[in-house]
C-alpha cells in the first residue's frame, strides 16, 4: 500500500455540486468541512456512531453502470446517478468517490420534520426554565426544520424532572432525546459504564445501573455533549442563561496535561467551565475537578493588598521592600511550574542576576490516565523550556531548609508556593527575609516578610507548556481585584526587565520557541521540539492523547 | 443699498376706537370661563387610565398567589436600556410550586433607566411582567428609584390568567402517576 502524508481527496456531489472532501471521512465531518450542515443530535465525532436520531437522513446515490459493459450509463450526456430508494443516515455513511448526496431535496426535508415532530411529542417545550436554551441543538433544529406548530392533541408523558444521577449531574427525564451520546460516554471514553435506557417506547428512561451514580472525575462531560437540556450540571443549574456569558479560551491548570477550556463569564464574575475542542489534548473532555477551579477567584482567603510584615502597604511601597530584601544577601528562589512561560522566564534572568539558587516544588498526584496526570502543575515543561531549571522538580524542599539553617541562604523569594506544604517549615522560614507572590493566604504568607498579590490563571493572560511540550495560550477572563498587578509585571519590577519584550528575548534565545509569540499562537497551541529534555525524568503516566518516553 | 419706502396704511375709525379688538378679546375670555375645567387638581384628583397604557413594569401573580415569572431572563436580555438585572434561583423542593423549578431570588428594574417601552412584556413567555397603570415614580435618592422583587409583585398584583399551564402540567403529571407510569 502506498503511504504519503497528504490525505487523499475524493469528489463528492451535494445537491448538483461536487466538492472534494478526506477519503474515508464521515459524511457528516466531510460535510461540515465544506459549510453544509446536516443537522444531528445522536452522532458525535469523538463517540461511536449510533444512528438512532434518524435526524442525519439523506438521499445518497451513486453513477449507474452498465452490468455487462461497466460502462457509465449516460442521460442527456451525463452519467445517471442510480439514486437509493430510502433516505441514509448520514452519520453511518463514509465517503466514497463519486457519492451523490441529496441534503435539500423535499424527501430530505419531510424526514427531517418527521423527526422533529416526533422528537417533540413528549417535550416538555420548558425553553424559559431550561438551561439548555440557547446552546440547544433540539431548540436550534427545531426552528430551522420543524414544522413549526403540533399536530399532537393527547396528553404528554409527564417523566420525572429532577433526578440526582451523581454528585454532580441532575437529569431532567423530559427533555431526553434518548440520544445515547451520555451512554457511550460513560461505556467508551470514561471506561465507567454506569448509563443505561429502561423502559420501551415512550416511557423510554435514561437511568444509572442499580446501586450505581455518574461519580466518575469525567461525568460533567455528558452534560457537554447532551444535545438538550436533559442532562444538567447541579453546580451550573438554574445560574444564568448562556447567552449572557462571555466566552475565553483558557487551559485547565489542575494537571500538566493542559486541558484546553472555555471560561464563560459574565461581568468579571465566572460561572462555569467547559472544554475547548483540540484534538492534540483532550479531544473535546476535560475533568470534572477542573471545572471548579474557578471558584478560588472570589475565595474569602484571597490577597488583595500588599503588606509588609502583615500591615496593609501600597504596591510601590511594597515593591521597593521587596527589592531591598532580595539585595539583602545570598538569594534563594522557589519558582513554580504554575507560573506561566513568561513570568518563568523573567525569573530566570533574576536568577541569573543574583546568582540564586531555584528551586521548584513538585506537586504529585494519582493519573487517571486520561486527563489528569501525575504531574499536578500545568508548565513544569516550562520552566525548563525558560531555563529556569534544569532538572526533575524538587520532591521538598529539605536541601533549601537545610541552607536557611547553616545560614548559606539569607533571603528566599517565593513564586506562588505554599513552601511550607513542602518541607520548609514556617520557623525556618521566620529565619530569612523573604517575599512571596501568592493569590491566597496560606501559612506561607503568614510567615512571609513581604507579600505581593497576584492573579489566578482567570485573571491574567500567559502560556503553559503541557507535557506533550505543546505550548499554549491562555486569555485573561475576568479582570483581577482591583490595583492588583499580573505576576509578570510584579516580577519584572523585581528584576528590572521589560515584561513587554519577553517574547523577543524567548523567541530569540530559547531555540525551542524561535520565531513565536506567545500572543499569536494559534488556537490549539504549538508543538515544541522536547528532545533536549528527554534525559529529565518526568511523571507522567500515559494519557488521552499523550504516551511516556521510555527512560533508558 | 436702496431704500424702499413702504407706504403706510392710515388706521380705519372702528381701529382707531380700539372698542372691536378689546371685544374680541373679551370674547375669548368669555368663553374660556363658560367651558367646562380641564384642569385636574393632582395629586388629589388622579385622571382616568386607557386600557394599554404602558405604566411602570410590574410583577403579577396568577389568581391561585403563584409567582409566574420563571427567572427566564428574556427581559432583562431584550431591555433596550438594560434596566432589569435578575438574580435565578431554584424553587425549594418543598414549596407548593416546586413543580415550576426555577423563579427569581432577586428582581430588580431601575426606574432611572426604564423607558416604559414594554418590550420586556411584550417577550416575556409566562405572562408575568406588565407595564401596568401606575405612571408615578418619585424619589429622594438613586435606591428608592430601584424596584426590587417585594416591590415589583406589590405594584403588580394579581392578574386573571388564561392558561394556568403549570397547574395543568403538575395535575397531568399526578393523573399519569396515578394510573401507573
Amino acid at each position: 500500500m502506498v503511504t504519503d502524508n497528504k490525505p487523499s481527496l475524493v469528489t463528492l456531489n451535494v445537491d448538483g455540486v461536487e466538492h472534494q472532501v478526506p477519503a474515508g471521512a464521515n459524511l457528516v465531518d466531510a460535510l461540515a468541512k465544506i459549510g453544509k450542515e446536516v443537522p444531528h443530535y445522536c452522532y458525535h465525532p469523538k463517540l461511536p456512531v449510533a444512528g438512532n436520531c434518524r435526524m442525519c437522513l439523506v438521499e445518497l446515490g451513486s453513477p449507474l453502470r452498465d452490468r455487462a459493459t461497466n460502462e457509465l450509463v449516460l442521460e442527456n450526456g451525463k452519467p445517471k446517478i442510480g439514486w437509493q430508494p430510502k433516505p441514509a443516515i448520514a452519520c453511518a455513511t463514509t465517503v466514497s468517490p463519486g457519492l451523490h448526496v441529496r441534503l435539500e431535496s423535499p424527501g430530505v426535508k419531510a424526514c427531517r420534520e418527521g423527526v422533529t415532530e416526533m422528537l417533540l411529542l413528549n417535550h416538555p417545550l420548558d425553553c424559559p426554565i431550561c438551561d439548555q436554551a440557547g446552546e440547544c441543538k433540539l431548540q436550534e433544529y427545531s426552528a430551522e426544520y420543524g414544522r413549526g406548530a403540533s399536530r399532537y392533541v393527547d396528553e404528554k408523558n409527564a417523566k420525572p424532572k429532577h433526578t440526582r444521577l451523581g454528585p454532580r449531574v441532575t437529569l431532567d427525564d423530559e427533555r431526553c432525546i434518548l440520544c445515547s451520546r451520555c451512554v457511550r460516554f460513560t461505556a467508551e471514553i470514561a471506561k465507567d459504564p454506569v448509563l443505561g435506557f429502561v423502559n420501551r417506547g415512550s416511557y423510554n428512561t435514561l437511568t444509572c445501573f442499580p446501586g450505581r451514580e455518574l461519580a466518575n472525575n469525567y461525568s460533567l462531560n455528558t452534560v457537554d455533549i447532551c444535545p438538550v437540556g436533559a442532562l444538567t450540571s447541579t453546580d451550573f443549574r438554574f445560574k444564568m442563561r448562556v447567552w449572557f456569558l462571555k466566552q475565553t479560551a483558557s487551559i485547565d491548570t489542575e494537571s500538566s496535561a493542559g486541558a484546553n477550556t472555555t471560561v464563560w463569564s459574565r461581568e468579571g464574575k465566572i460561572y462555569r467551565i467547559t472544554p475547548r475542542q483540540n484534538d492534540a489534548v483532550n479531544d473535546t473532555w476535560m475533568a470534572d475537578s477542573g471545572r471548579e477551579l474557578f471558584k478560588a477567584v472570589d475565595a474569602p482567603n484571597r490577597i488583595t493588598r500588599a503588606t509588609v510584615k502583615t500591615s496593609a502597604v501600597t504596591l510601590d511601597a511594597a515593591l521597593t521592600a521587596a527589592a531591598e530584601v532580595l539585595a539583602a544577601g545570598p538569594l534563594a528562589i522557589v519558582g513554580s511550574a504554575h507560573a506561566s512561560v513568561e513570568e518563568q522566564r523573567v525569573l530566570a534572568h533574576l536568577a541569573k542576576q543574583k546568582g540564586a539558587k531555584v528551586y521548584i516544588p513538585a506537586h504529585r498526584g494519582a493519573g487517571d490516565g486520561l486527563l489528569v496526570s501525575e504531574d499536578r502543575s500545568p508548565n513544569f515543561r516550562g520552566a525548563l523550556v525558560t531555563g529556569l531549571t534544569d532538572h526533575a522538580a524538587d520532591t521538598d524542599l529539605k536541601a533549601l531548609a537545610a541552607d536557611i539553617e547553616a545560614g548559606k541562604v539569607k533571603s528566599v523569594l517565593i513564586i506562588r508556593e505554599d513552601v511550607t506544604a513542602c518541607g520548609l517549615p514556617a520557623s525556618t522560614l521566620a529565619k530569612v527575609r523573604s517575599v512571596v507572590l501568592a493569590t491566597h493566604h496560606d501559612v506561607t504568607t503568614a510567615a512571609a516578610e513581604i507579600v505581593l498579590p497576584v492573579l489566578s490563571v482567570f485573571e491574567r493572560s500567559g502560556t503553559f507548556v503541557n507535557c506533550q511540550f505543546r505550548l499554549q495560550a491562555f486569555a485573561q477572563a475576568v479582570p483581577g481585584p482591583a490595583g492588583v498587578l499580573p505576576d509578570l509585571l510584579v516580577l519584572a519590577k523585581l528584576a528590572g526587565a521589560d515584561a513587554t519584550s519577553i517574547w523577543s528575548d524567548l523567541a530569540a534565545n530559547v531555540p525551542a520557541l524561535a520565531g513565536l509569540n506567545g500572543a499569536l499562537l494559534p488556537a490549539g497551541g504549538v508543538q515544541l521540539d522536547g528532545a533536549a529534555w528527554s534525559a529529565v525524568p518526568f511523571p507522567e503516566g500515559k494519557l488521552l492523547k499523550f504516551a511516556p518516553v521510555a527512560q533508558a | 443699498m436702496a431704500i424702499k419706502v413702504v407706504e403706510r396704511r392710515p388706521l380705519s375709525l372702528a381701529e382707531r376706537t380700539y372698542l372691536p379688538q378689546i371685544l374680541a378679546g373679551l370674547k375669548v375670555t368669555w368663553d374660556n370661563m363658560m367651558r367646562p375645567a380641564v384642569t385636574l387638581q393632582y395629586p388629589e384628583e388622579r385622571p382616568t387610565i386607557p386600557n394599554g397604557y404602558r405604566g411602570v413594569p410590574t410583577l403579577v401573580r396568577d389568581p391561585n398567589g403563584r409567582e409566574k415569572c420563571v427567572s427566564c431572563q428574556l427581559c432583562e436580555f431584550v431591555c433596550p436600556p438594560k434596566a432589569i438585572r435578575i438574580t435565578p434561583g431554584e424553587i425549594a423542593p418543598t414549596a407548593a410550586n416546586a413543580h415550576v423549578e426555577k423563579a427569581p431570588q432577586e428582581f430588580e428594574i431601575n426606574m432611572l433607566r426604564c423607558i416604559y417601552c414594554g418590550l420586556c412584556q411584550e417577550v416575556c413567555p409566562e405572562e408575568a411582567i406588565w407595564l401596568q397603570s401606575q405612571y408615578s415614580m418619585t424619589g429622594t435618592n438613586r435606591e428608592m428609584m430601584v424596584n426590587n422583587k417585594a416591590k415589583l409583585y406589590e405594584l403588580g398584583g394579581t392578574l386573571p390568567d388564561s392558561h394556568y399551564k403549570w397547574d395543568r402540567k403538575k395535575a397531568e403529571a399526578e393523573r399519569q402517576a396515578e394510573s401507573g407510569h
